[in-house]
């Protein structure tokens, strides 16, 4: 009796080897556990569904694609070994990743040392895809967000004198506040207090105790969620009543279950709303809770993982085959590809220039308050 | 002027929690001469009980606060004998470094068994104690501060007590003097290490509590930067040494929020950790520790 098994075994993995052989391999690494696992499972989230879809519809010249997922744990060091594995073992065509721009600056240097491309979904510092000509991001970047928050802190929130808490080991944070402070100052804004945290600090009492103490009309913390929930709580602990702002990291559930009523009155700017009206908008929402579940909400980062399968799939089918030059090549010739994140144009330095989206928390509440066109 | 007392309370309140995490690690190193490195994951398993239980009692009420840290503690006190039982007591008696390394193996046992029990993303920590913010001028003392300090101030004399005061005490007292001469006076050296690693672990759960009460984000790995920095202000005190240990928590604490809010914000952790570096050199043994030379 257990000879057939076997064969039956060996017949099953014979035919999964080979249907493997014909598939289009895609590659991606993300945060799926650890301290940011709300990024990478958003964004896993929306690559998944759009795999699915296009494999439904096909796949593309003529073969299925399947994609490879690694993990990295939010941890420093992890992505770069990710991004060797799936390369080498797995040979990917293409890479999907990261969120962060700390874990994408990691394994950039992989993907295009190895002729690889490479696209960020939501990786906004400008050095990711300063890397090299194989590095590609679907989203905008930190100078034009920095300088959107920069506008809004002036034009809409009336302030003068703001205080800066950012986290010093953390290269999206450094760079956004960064860009943040040119803007803020060349309009004739005030920063009046520059304070810096760990990645991985939970005590954030004595940076806004001083920034108390220099009277300030808000505080920009441009850090990822686990960080900027904790800050909000601990300022109003202490008393600090003005408004928070951040931006894109601080999108994740999480943010309103840890810093709950302390958030309201903050605001952050982001690549996506789901409470945005657009019928292509509402369409993804609708795909999106069909396929993870009614109480999935997608996010900025689903979004964006969902519009750079896209974005890939678009290249290799104009580029008619899946080779790293001539893909990197068709990627880097992207034109009007409409997703459910505005319209991508990748220009000469590899990047998307997209609108953003401003949210305000509001009774526990996020509510969409406008868009900002580049 | 203001702002300094904010900072200092800030300061002893963060600094109150090193201490508690520090009392289990001096306590295990002056009884076994050892390092108990899963001690910070304890502390972290003692948050995590406290999540699951904080969702029986009802939120923000003194006895079902109470409760939770009571229940936490004899937890995580379960826990340390757990460990020491069936890991650390094999392999007493060899080499100490032997028992160094298996305490790193457990610490990261209970990290990643964490991210698989509890799973890995951050969670929020209910506020199981009613909480308040009180103004003294320009001064803002929430109450789990003052909690906090109140608690590990009420802890740590519980401890002088147990040690200086009681029969168990003295048994601990003597097995740390010498183990061999305990035993031939009739003390069961066995009751008194598992005794000291509960009393350590709960100490630890009762800090898990705690730091999650003023830092309502629980993960698997919190444990590991408070267990570094606790073990620092153990080693600072005079490891080994228990009001050492306490006065090695309030000033690492307290230095660490001063500098966070100077100007060096930025390099925070450096200078708390060369001023570690200096208070060594001045004094190799810890501030309250007495120097006692190696027996080779």
């Amino acid at each position: 009796m257990k000879l057939p098994a076997r064969l039956l075994l060996a017949l099953a993995a014979a035919t999964a080897a080979l249907t493997a052989q014909e598939t289009i391999k895609i590659g991606e690494y993300a945060s799926l556990t650890g301290k940011e696992a709300s990024f990478g499972q958003q964004s896993h989230k929306g690559l998944t569904l759009a795999i699915e879809e296009i494999n439904a519809a096909g796949g593309a010249l003529g073969r299925k694609l399947e994609l490879f997922t690694e993990d990295n744990q939010t941890k420093p060091g992890e992505s770069a070994t990710a991004a060797k594995k799936l390369i080498s073992r797995n040979k990917v065509v293409a890479l999907i990743g990261e969120v962060a721009s700390g874990r994408s600056l990691e394994a950039a240097p992989i993907a295009q040392a190895a002729k690889i491309p490479m696209i960020a979904p939501a990786a906004t510092n400008p050095k990711v895809t300063q890397t090299g000509n194989y590095i590609f991001r679907v989203c905008f970047i930190d100078p034009f967000q920095g300088t959107v928050m920069a506008k809004f802190a002036q034009n809409d929130l009336k302030a003068k004198r703001v205080a800066i808490l950012s986290s010093v080991s953390n290269a999206y944070s450094v760079g956004l506040a960064k860009f943040f402070k040119e803007t803020f100052v060349a309009n004739g804004g005030l920063v009046v207090s520059e304070k810096n945290f760990s990645e991985g600090d939970k005590d954030f009492r004595a940076q806004l105790t001083a920034v108390k103490a220099a009277n300030v009309d808000a505080i920009f913390v441009p850090s990822y969620y686990t960080e900027a929930a904790l800050i909000a709580r601990q300022a109003r602990d202490l008393g600090l009543t003005v408004p928070l702002f951040g931006g894109d990291g601080w999108v994740a559930d999480q943010l309103l279950e840890i810093g709950g009523d302390a958030l309201n009155g903050c605001y952050y700017s982001t690549h996506f709303s789901p409470e945005n009206q657009d019928p292509v908008v509402q369409a993804f929402v609708k795909k999106f809770k069909a396929r993870w579940g009614a109480n999935e909400n997608p996010d900025a980062f689903a979004a964006l993982g969902y519009d750079a399968a896209f974005v890939l799939v678009d290249a290799i089918k104009r580029a008619g085959t899946t080779e790293g030059p001539k893909l990197r090549d068709a990627l880097a010739a992207t034109k009007n590809f409409a997703g459910v994140t505005g319209v991508t144009n990748i220009d000469a330095n590899r990047d998307a220039s997209k609108p953003a989206a401003i949210i305000a928390i509001k009774g526990g509440k996020l509510e969409f308050l406008k868009t900002v066109a580049p | 002027m203001s702002e300094f007392l904010q900072q200092l309370l800030n300061g002893l309140s963060l600094g109150a929690i090193y201490a508690l995490i520090a009392l289990g690690y001096t306590m295990v190193y002056g009884v076994l001469r050892f390092i108990n490195f899963a001690h910070s994951e304890v502390f972290m398993v003692g948050a995590f009980i406290g999540y699951y239980l904080g969702k029986l009692v009802p939120e923000g009420t003194l006895w079902g606060g109470l409760l939770v840290l009571a229940g936490a503690m004899i937890g995580c006190a379960i826990l340390g004998i757990l460990v020491e039982r069936v890991v650390y007591r094999p392999l007493r008696g060899g080499p100490t470094i032997n028992v160094l390394i298996t305490a790193i193996g457990v610490s990261l046992l209970l990290q990643y068994t964490g991210q698989i029990v509890f799973g890995a993303a951050p969670r929020t920590f209910p506020p199981i104690f009613p909480s308040a913010n009180f103004h003294l001028g320009t001064l803002t003392i929430s109450s789990n501060q003052l909690f906090v300090i109140g608690v590990a101030v009420a802890l740590m004399i519980g401890l002088q007590l147990i040690v200086f005061k009681t029969k168990i005490g003295t048994a601990m007292r003597a097995v740390s003097l010498n183990p061999k001469a305990a035993q031939l006076v009739g003390v069961n050296n066995n009751v008194v290490i598992s005794f000291t690693f509960g009393l350590g672990s709960a100490l630890a759960a009762a800090g898990g509590i705690l730091y999650a009460l003023n830092y309502p984000s629980i993960d698997p790995l919190m444990g590991v930067m408070p267990g570094l920095k606790a073990f620092v202000a153990a080693i600072l005190g005079g490891i080994g040494n228990i009001p050492g240990a306490a006065l090695g928590g309030l000033i690492l604490g307290t230095v660490e929020t001063f500098i966070g809010g100077s100007q060096f914000s930025t390099y925070k952790d450096a200078i708390a950790f060369a001023i570690l570096i200096v208070i060594l050199l001045c004094k190799p043994a810890g501030l309250l520790g007495k120097f006692t030379a190696e027996k080779v």
